[in-house]
């Protein structure tokens, strides 16, 4: 540690994050006050999950890379399930999809809750967790739990628990739900529509650092709906694309300095932005009056590019994925079956779904058996992990008056601002800031 | 309140899922809280306090150098360690290098595989150190990994079952669906502890809680062949996310075609 205001080199580093998903570290150079160096290192052990999903059954796929990540398992489950139909030239559609998106909604509600209450807010309220946070503030800290229990609640029925359910698979489902037990989410979902819609004006009182970025989103679209299981691949730069081309628009480079890949963009190697900012910006005409009324009187202009802002962004997500939980809800019609007859046949399946932290890329080659040949994944964190440092590289220069220990906090809430999953993307992170 | 016991979570190779079980208490979490220090669970808080600890609860399997060094200063910190889930108890998935050669996964994966620090296995925690306890699942269930943190913080042994999940369905009133509908089902080996989720959900267990007590596999795996199940698909069924528990190893090695 050196004087702030000095010349010299200071290095600021955190060697293992807190309240990210799983291992990562930062590391920040700093030399006669000018930021020469920053990584985001990923050193969460690889575990491989191409190479083992070789030799295994296309009808596998979905709970084996549910195991890539605890926080967004359903989300793993349909980038591989939409994939696997994809391969086979099935399409999945009425009530099952209807279920399907239900499903997602509750680890949209479950996974960005966790984020909002017990993982980001702390960072804007100076604590150290959601736990120290609810003595002083216990009603912020409550509703998290009931809005979280709440999106639990909705995975459980429809997957049979929390974490990596088990009902989902290719072709629908192992078991749908009656009429009846849906309609038992009812209530439960009135009272956390109202929980969701406070956390979207609470989120609006913190304080926000002015960092507005110009980025580049890349999110899904699809032709009426706010996107969760289908879209075209679209940015705000121009990208509109079918989810097979994504190969010949995006790359993963290997870095020597971490274990998650870097995803950019082709030809430029630029990073790009994805999850709810990206999805919220190249989507807000598809989400309800009510919704968008709810983000405008929170601050939100049809576009937030204020990563610290993405708290509020996260809530609004919230609010819709509780609206429309309940919209399927109301209007389920069991479907005659519970799942249709997905028979394999050698090829090459694509899809890409919204995950809670953003677009999530499936590829798979199956033979005429229905064994996988080929897998490629790449997850949001790995898109993003490029965009990150790019937001260290241009926030650490607005405060490289304030001391180290300074620029440690609101670095760590600048990379928190993303919700990482580092889980995920070690097919990820650490802090160091070096001042030398 | 410095009397309170000390509450340390550990990760290794994993998915984050089993420690997210202890946020996923939503009911219970702020009152475990008045009762423990939370003293170092960093994908909760940024707060960490020294050790010793007086339970460890461990995630994740061992997969790289400094993972097995660093296993051992966490058995030095802590007065008990718990493992928590497939991963720690029994390798997780990834120990499905265990049966290839890991420099071909890694080249399926990375572009530049010398940049990657990784052992060749993926073992269980027990390998390296002295477990207290493993509490089995993958994920594990809530309310066990309650009862397991209640139990050690008193001092006394964990209610939790080591029946099959054939116990739980019974209790639940699920009809045998393997029985019932000729489905395939890990049930009768698999240890109990999910409340027997699958049947219920018209799907055959596929052994994600590993091994009961005394498991008869082979017999089981015989009744399997009966219903038409293909040696290659029987090897991968006990060659999941428990295939480095010696009983579900064992089964494996006995079906189907090695390098599948």
């Amino acid at each position: 540690m050196s004087d702030p205001h000095g010349g010299g080199t200071r290095t600021i580093k955190v060697d293992y994050l807190a309240r990210v998903e799983g291992e990562g570290a930062m590391y920040i150079k700093v030399r006669d006050n000018v930021l020469e160096d920053v990584k985001l290192k990923i050193f969460e052990p690889p575990r491989f999950f191409e190479g083992l999903l070789r030799g295994r059954d296309f009808t596998e796929a979905p709970d084996i890379t549910a195991r890539i990540c605890g926080i967004c398992p359903i989300a793993y489950q349909m980038s591989a399930i939409h994939a696997m139909e994809n391969a086979c030239g099935v399409r999945v559609d009425g009530a099952l999809r209807e279920l399907r998106r239900l499903f997602y909604c509750g680890e949209w509600i479950s996974s960005h809750t966790l984020h909002i209450h017990m993982l980001h807010a702390p960072d804007f309220l100076g604590y150290p967790s959601a736990v120290e946070m609810a003595k002083d503030h216990p009603e912020a800290v409550e509703r998290g739990l009931a809005l979280k229990k709440t999106g639990n609640d909705i995975v459980s029925l429809m997957g049979g628990r929390e974490i990596h359910p088990v009902n989902a698979r290719v072709g629908g489902f192992y078991r749908v739900p009656a009429r009846s037990e849906l309609s038992a989410l009812r209530e439960e979902l009135l009272h956390a529509r109202e929980l969701a819609l406070e956390t979207v004006k609470w989120t609006a009182t913190l304080d926000f650092p002015e960092f507005n970025q110009d980025y580049t989103f890349v999110a899904l679209r699809h032709e009426d709906e706010y996107p969760m299981n289908e879209g075209r691949v679209v940015s705000n730069k121009g990208l509109d694309i079918d989810v097979s081309d994504y190969d010949d628009h995006f790359e993963e480079q290997h870095v020597d300095y971490t274990n998650a890949l870097h995803c950019v963009m082709k030809p430029d190697g630029n990073c790009y932005h994805v999850g709810p900012m990206a999805r919220y910006a190249l989507n807000f005409d598809r989400l309800p009056d009510e919704i968008r009324n709810a983000a405008k009187a929170a601050g939100l202009g049809p576009v937030c590019t204020n990563p610290f802002q993405s708290i509020t962004v996260r809530a609004v997500e919230v609010l819709y994925a509780v609206t429309e939980a309940l919209r399927i809800v109301d209007d389920y019609d069991p479907p005659q079956q519970s799942a249709i007859d997905v028979r394999p046949k050698a090829a090459t399946g694509f899809a890409a779904t919204e995950a809670p932290r953003g677009l999530l890329y499936h590829r798979y080659t199956i033979d005429d058996d229905g064994v996988i040949k080929d897998a490629n994944i790449v997850p949001p964190t790995s898109q993003n992990q490029k965009m990150i440092e790019d937001d260290l590289r241009r926030f650490v220069p607005t405060c490289l008056d304030k001391a180290d220990d300074e620029i440690q906090y609101v670095s760590e809430q600048a990379i928190r601002n993303y919700d990482p999953c580092i889980s995920c993307a070690t097919h990820f992170l650490k802090l160091e800031v070096d001042r030398g | 309140m410095t009397d309170k016991p000390k509450l340390a979570v550990w990760k290794f190779a994993s998915c984050d899922g089993c420690q997210l079980s202890l946020l996923d208490c939503e009911d219970e979490l702020l009152a475990v809280a008045d009762h423990i220090t939370i003293a170092n669970f960093p994908e909760a808080s940024r707060a960490v306090l020294d050790g010793p600890y007086d339970l460890s609860l461990v995630e994740g399997s061992i997969t790289t150098p400094h993972d097995r060094d660093r296993i051992q200063e966490v058995r030095r910190q802590s007065k008990f360690l718990v493992t928590i889930g497939a991963c720690a108890t029994a390798g997780g998935i990834q120990a499905l290098r265990n049966f290839t050669d890991v420099r071909e996964f890694m080249d399926i994966v990375y572009a530049s595989p010398e940049y990657i620090s990784t052992l060749d296995t993926s073992t269980p925690i027990s390998a390296h150190v002295n477990v207290d306890f493993e509490l089995r699942g993958c994920p594990i269930n809530k309310n066990q990994l309650l009862e397991v943190i209640n139990a050690f913080l008193n001092e006394r042994k964990p209610n939790v079952s080591p029946n099959s999940v054939c116990i739980e369905c019974k209790k639940r009133g699920t009809v045998c669906i393997m029985v019932a509908h000729g489905t395939h089902c890990m049930g009768p080996v698999t240890q109990a502890g999910c409340g027997a989720i699958c049947p219920a959900y018209n799907r055959g267990c596929y052994g994600c809680y590993g091994p009961m007590e005394t498991p008869n596999t082979s017999s089981l795996a015989a009744w399997m062949h009966d219903l038409g199940v293909s040696a290659d698909e029987l090897r991968r069924m006990f060659r999941t996310y428990n295939s480095e528990a010696p009983e579900f190893r064992h089964e494996g090695d006995r079906h189907g075609r090695e390098n599948i």
